[in-house]
C-alpha cells in the first residue's frame, strides 16, 4: 500500500535519470544561494534590483553566444557590469531606486535585443531568448557543477563575512553608522553577491526562477521568522523544498498524459514558491500578536500608526 | 521608410509613444518603475494563451496584463510592494512557460513579442490599439487629480479620502491598458523603458505637472519616431533604440537638475554677497 | 479625566468636542476615557511622549480610527460626514525633489485633490490659492518646486493646502519635528494668527511643549493614553501630571521653560532605562 502510494509518487527512473540528477544538485544549490542572498534583498527592498540583474545577465548569456567565450563569463560579468552601474546612479538610495534600477535594466535590454538579433543574423542561433529566459533545467551538463559549486560557496563567503553589518545596516542605515560599519562598502558587497547569485541561477535555471528563487523563499521567511538567522535557514529550505518539489512534479507530469509531454519545472517550482508565500502569509499574521514583529519590516504604513513606547 | 505598409506602423508607433509619455509621469512619480515592467513582462505569454484558443492576441494580452495589475494590487495589500511585484511576474511567467510548452510557437514570433517588431503592424491591429490608448488617456484625465495628490503623498490624499489602495489598483490597471497596447509594438522588455525615460528627462525641465506630461510625451515621440527611422535604416532591432535613448534621457534630465542646481546655489550666493555688501 | 475649570466664552463656537474616547487596539488600551473641547479661535497643543497615543488621538479626531466607546463631535455634529470640517497636516510629510510640482499646485489640491478630473483653469480657484498662500506668507515661493523647499518653507504650504477649504478645525501631528528653532517660532506665530484671523480651532501635537507657550491657549496634556485639559497653569502641575502617570512627577520651570521629570520608575517605562531623571517636557 505504502509502496504503491511511493511509486505513484515517485515515478519509475526518476533516481536513476542523470538530467534529474543534476537538476536536483544544480537546481538545489542555486535555491540555497538564492534564499539566502535574497532574505537580505528582500529585507532592503531590493527585489527590483535582484530581478533586474537576473534579465540583464542574461543578455550578457546571449552575448557569450556571440563573442564565443563561455557562457559564465557572459552572465556573471554583465551581472557585474549592471550591478557597477546601478551603484553608481544611487541604487542604494531608497528614493529614485526604483527609477534608477529601470533605467539601468532598460539599457541592458536594448542590448540584449541588439545581441540576440546579432546571434540570430550571423550565428543563426534562434531560440537563445526563450533558453535564456526560461532556462531548462533538465538541460544542464554536469560538467558545470564543479564550477557552480565554487562560485556558489565564493558568494556565500561574501554574506558571511559581512553578515552582522549587513544585517544591522538594513534594519537601520544610522545604527550601523553610529556603530562605525562602513556601510556604502557593505552595501556594495552586498550588490555584488546579489549579480553573482543571480548571475549563477539565471545561467543555470533560468531568469524567471532565478527570481523567484530569490524572492520568494526569502519573503515566505521573513514573514514568519522572527529571527534573522532564523529566517536565512528557513528560506534556504523554503528554495530547496519548492525546487526538488517542482522537480519531482515535473518529472511525474511526464506520465500525466498519453503522450508524455511534461510540463515545464518552472511553473510547478513558481507555483510552490507562491503557494509557500501565501501559506507564510497566514502563518505569519498568527503569530504577529504573541511574538514580536517578524524582521520583514513591512512596509512603512501610508498613514501614522501607534507606536509602542521604546 | 514612408511607403504605404509602413503607414500602419507611423500610426500606431505615434499613438503608443504619446500614451506611455503621460502615463509614464505618473509611473516615475509614484517609482512604480518595477510594476511597469512586470506587467508587460508577464503578459507576454498572453499572446502565446491567445493563439492557444485560436483568439485575437490583444485579447491575451489585456487579460494577462489586468490579472496581473489586480494580482499586484491585492498581494501588495498585505505585504511588501516589490516582493508583491516580483512574485506576480514570476507566477505569470511560470503560466507563460506552461502555455508555451503546449503551443508549436516558434522562436522569431516569441523574439518579436519579447524585443518588438514595427513593421509588421497588422492592419486589424491598428483599431484595438488606437481605442486602448484613448481609453488609456481618458483614464488618466478622469483619475487626474486624486491620483496626483495621492502620488505625491499618500497621506495627504488619505486626508482627503482618497484610499491609497484603490488609487494603486486603478493606476496598475492603466498601466495594464498601456501594455497590452503598446506590447506588439515596442515589446515586452521595453515598453516600460518608453515608460520611465521620457519623464524622467521631462521632470527636469519645468515645475509645472501639466508642462511636465506634455513635454513626456513630446520626449517619448522623439525617441519612439527616431528608434524607428534609425532600425529602418540599419536593420537592427527598435529595443536597442528605446532602451539607448530611454537611458540617453534619463541622463539628460539627470544632468539638466544638477546643473541648475548649482547654478541656483550660486545665484542665491551672489544675491547674499550683494546684500552683504 | 481632569477637566479645568476654565471655558472659553460660548458664543465662539465648538470646534471640536472629544468624549469619553477610549481605543483599544491589538489587546491593549491606547486611550482611556479622553474627554476635551476645543473652540473656534483657540489654539491648543495635545502634548506627550512618544506612544503616549497622540496619533491615535489624531485619527480618531479625523475618523480613520474608530473609537471603543465615547463621540467624536466636529463643528457641533457628530463625526462622519464632516467633508470640509477637518483641515489634517500628516507626520513627516516628505515631498519628493524631483517631483514637478509647484507650491501654488499643491494648495490647489487641497481645494479639489479628491475631484475626478483636470483642474479647469477657474478665477475662483486660482484667487483663492493666491490668498491661501498670502495668508501662510508663501507667496515668495509660490512658483517654487516645494520638494525643494526648506522644512519651515514645506510646513507652510502643506498648511495651506489643508486650510484652503476652510475648516472649522485643523490638526497638525508633530509640525515642529525637524525644524530649526527659528522655523519653528515662526510656523508656531503663524498658526497661532490663523487660529485667530481664521477663527479655526488649532489642534497641535508636540512631544516639547516649550516652543508652544508662548501661543497656546489651552493645553491637553497625554500620558498613558490617559489626557488632561486646560490652560497651562491649570494643567502643567505637579498634583495634576502625577495623577495622569500614575506616579510622582515633579514640575520644574526654569525661566520661561517648563520640564517634567519623574523621580521613580513608573510601569510604562523599560525596567533597563538607567537614569533616575528622566524629562517629557524638556528638550532632548
Amino acid at each position: 500500500m505504502v509502496d504503491a502510494l511511493l511509486r505513484s509518487v515517485f515515478e519509475p527512473g526518476l533516481f536513476s535519470s542523470g538530467p534529474v540528477h543534476t537538476a536536483a544538485i544544480i537546481g538545489g544549490i542555486a535555491a540555497v544561494v538564492s534564499g539566502v542572498v535574497g532574505t537580505f534583498t528582500v529585507m532592503r527592498g531590493q527585489s527590483f534590483a535582484g530581478h533586474a540583474l537576473s534579465d540583464v545577465s542574461a543578455a550578457g548569456g546571449s552575448a557569450s553566444f556571440l563573442l564565443g567565450i563561455s557562457p559564465l563569463l557572459g552572465f556573471v560579468g554583465m551581472a557585474g557590469i549592471a550591478a557597477g552601474g546601478m551603484e553608481m546612479i544611487g541604487v542604494q538610495r531608497a528614493r529614485g531606486r526604483d527609477l534608477a534600477t529601470g533605467i539601468v535594466l532598460g539599457a541592458g535590454l536594448g542590448l540584449a535585443a541588439l545581441l540576440l538579433y546579432f546571434d540570430a543574423t550571423f550565428t543563426s542561433t534562434t531560440g537563445a531568448a526563450i533558453t535564456v529566459l526560461f532556462g531548462s533545467m533538465f538541460a544542464i551538463s554536469s560538467s558545470t557543477i564543479p564550477l557552480v559549486v565554487a562560485f556558489s560557496l565564493v558568494a556565500l563567503g561574501m554574506i558571511l563575512v559581512v553578515y552582522r553589518p549587513l544585517i544591522l545596516s538594513s534594519v537601520s542605515t544610522e545604527l550601523a553608522q553610529v556603530r562605525g560599519v562602513r556601510v556604502r562598502l557593505t552595501e556594495s558587497i552586498h550588490l555584488l553577491t546579489l549579480a553573482l547569485a543571480v548571475a549563477l541561477s539565471a545561467m543555470t535555471i533560468g531568469a524567471i526562477l532565478s527570481t523567484a528563487l530569490l524572492i520568494g523563499p526569502g519573503a515566505a521567511a521573513l514573514r514568519v521568522a522572527h529571527r534573522p538567522a532564523w529566517a536565512i535557514f528557513s528560506a534556504a529550505l523554503i528554495g530547496l523544498g519548492t525546487t526538488w518539489g517542482g522537480i519531482l512534479l515535473a518529472y511525474d507530469s511526464y506520465y500525466w498524459s498519453s503522450d508524455h509531454r511534461g510540463w515545464p519545472v518552472s511553473f510547478f517550482v513558481v507555483s510552490l514558491i507562491f503557494i509557500a508565500y501565501l501559506v507564510s502569509g497566514r502563518v505569519g499574521a498568527r503569530s504577529t500578536h504573541r511574538a514580536p514583529k517578524p524582521l520583514a519590516i513591512e512596509e512603512i504604513s501610508s498613514s501614522p500608526t501607534q507606536s509602542t513606547r521604546s | 521608410m514612408f511607403s504605404g505598409f509602413m503607414a500602419n506602423t507611423w500610426i500606431v508607433a505615434t499613438v503608443v509613444a504619446a500614451v506611455a509619455g503621460v502615463v509614464g509621469f505618473f509611473v516615475v512619480i509614484r517609482g512604480s518603475s518595477f510594476a511597469a515592467h512586470a506587467l508587460p513582462l508577464g503578459a507576454f505569454p498572453g499572446a502565446a494563451a491567445a493563439s492557444l484558443l485560436g483568439v485575437n492576441a490583444i485579447f491575451g494580452l489585456v487579460v494577462f496584463s489586468a490579472v496581473g495589475a489586480i494580482g499586484i494590487g491585492q498581494l501588495s495589500k498585505r505585504g511588501k510592494r516589490d516582493v508583491a511585484t516580483a512574485l506576480i511576474l514570476v507566477v505569470l511567467l511560470g503560466l507563460g512557460a506552461l502555455f508555451l510548452s503546449m503551443t508549436s510557437e516558434y522562436a522569431p514570433e516569441i523574439y518579436s513579442l519579447l524585443f518588438g517588431e514595427v513593421l509588421g503592424i497588422a492592419k486589424d491591429e491598428v483599431g484595438p490599439i488606437i481605442g486602448l490608448g484613448v481609453v488609456a488617456v481618458l483614464a488618466i484625465g478622469l483619475l487626474y487629480r486624486p491620483l496626483m495628490l495621492s502620488s505625491i503623498s499618500p497621506e495627504l490624499g488619505e486626508v482627503q479620502g482618497i484610499s491609497t489602495s484603490k488609487m494603486e489598483l486603478c493606476f496598475l490597471l492603466v498601466v495594464a491598458l498601456v501594455t497590452a497596447m503598446a506590447l506588439p509594438v515596442v515589446g515586452a522588455l521595453l515598453v516600460f523603458s518608453l515608460m520611465v525615460g521620457p519623464p524622467a528627462a521631462a521632470r527636469a525641465f519645468t515645475n509645472r505637472p501639466q508642462v511636465a506630461i506634455v513635454l513626456s510625451a513630446a520626449v517619448a515621440l522623439v525617441t519612439v519616431w527616431a528608434s524607428i527611422a534609425i532600425s529602418y535604416e540599419s536593420n537592427w532591432p527598435v529595443g536597442f533604440f528605446v532602451g539607448g535613448f530611454g537611458a540617453g534621457s534619463y541622463f539628460i534630465g539627470r544632468g539638466w537638475t544638477w546643473l541648475s542646481r548649482a547654478y541656483a546655489t550660486r545665484a542665491d550666493t551672489a544675491v547674499e554677497l550683494e546684500h552683504a555688501a | 479625566m481632569i477637566e479645568g475649570a476654565y471655558d472659553l466664552a460660548e458664543d465662539k463656537g465648538e470646534a471640536l468636542a472629544v468624549e469619553g474616547v477610549s481605543v483599544w487596539l491589538s489587546g491593549r488600551e491606547i486611550l482611556h476615557d479622553v474627554s476635551f473641547s476645543l473652540h473656534r479661535g483657540e489654539f491648543t497643543g495635545l502634548i506627550g511622549s512618544n506612544g503616549a497615543g497622540k496619533t491615535t488621538l489624531l485619527r480618531t479626531i479625523l475618523g480613520m480610527q474608530v473609537p471603543t466607546t465615547g463621540t467624536v463631535r466636529i463643528g457641533g455634529s457628530p463625526r462622519g460626514a464632516h467633508g470640509a470640517a477637518v483641515g489634517y497636516v500628516p507626520q513627516k510629510i516628505l515631498l519628493d525633489p524631483d517631483i514637478p510640482l509647484r507650491s501654488r499646485d499643491l494648495v490647489g489640491l487641497g481645494f479639489d485633490g479628491h475631484r475626478l478630473g483636470i483642474p479647469l483653469r477657474s478665477k475662483h480657484r486660482r484667487i483663492l490659492v493666491e490668498e491661501m498662500l498670502e495668508a501662510v506668507d508663501a507667496s515668495r515661493f509660490a512658483d517654487s518646486r516645494v520638494g525643494t523647499l526648506s522644512g519651515g518653507e514645506q510646513q507652510r504650504v502643506l498648511i495651506a493646502h489643508a486650510l484652503i477649504r476652510h475648516p472649522r478645525l485643523l490638526l497638525l501631528d508633530e509640525p515642529l519635528a525637524n525644524l530649526d528653532i527659528r522655523s519653528e517660532y515662526e510656523v508656531v506665530e503663524l498658526l497661532s494668527r490663523l487660529a485667530e484671523e481664521q477663527g479655526i480651532g488649532v489642534l497641535i501635537s508636540a512631544h516639547d511643549m516649550n516652543p508652544l507657550l508662548s501661543a497656546m491657549d489651552r493645553i491637553v496634556y497625554i500620558a498613558n493614553g490617559r489626557a488632561a485639559s486646560g490652560t497651562t497653569d491649570e494643567v502643567v502641575r505637579t498634583e495634576v501630571l502625577s495623577k495622569l502617570y500614575g506616579s510622582h512627577v515633579d514640575v520644574i520651570r526654569i525661566h520661561d521653560r517648563i520640564l517634567v521629570a519623574a523621580g521613580h520608575e513608573h510601569d510604562g517605562l523599560p525596567a533597563h532605562t538607567e537614569p533616575s531623571v528622566w524629562a517629557i517636557g524638556g528638550r532632548s
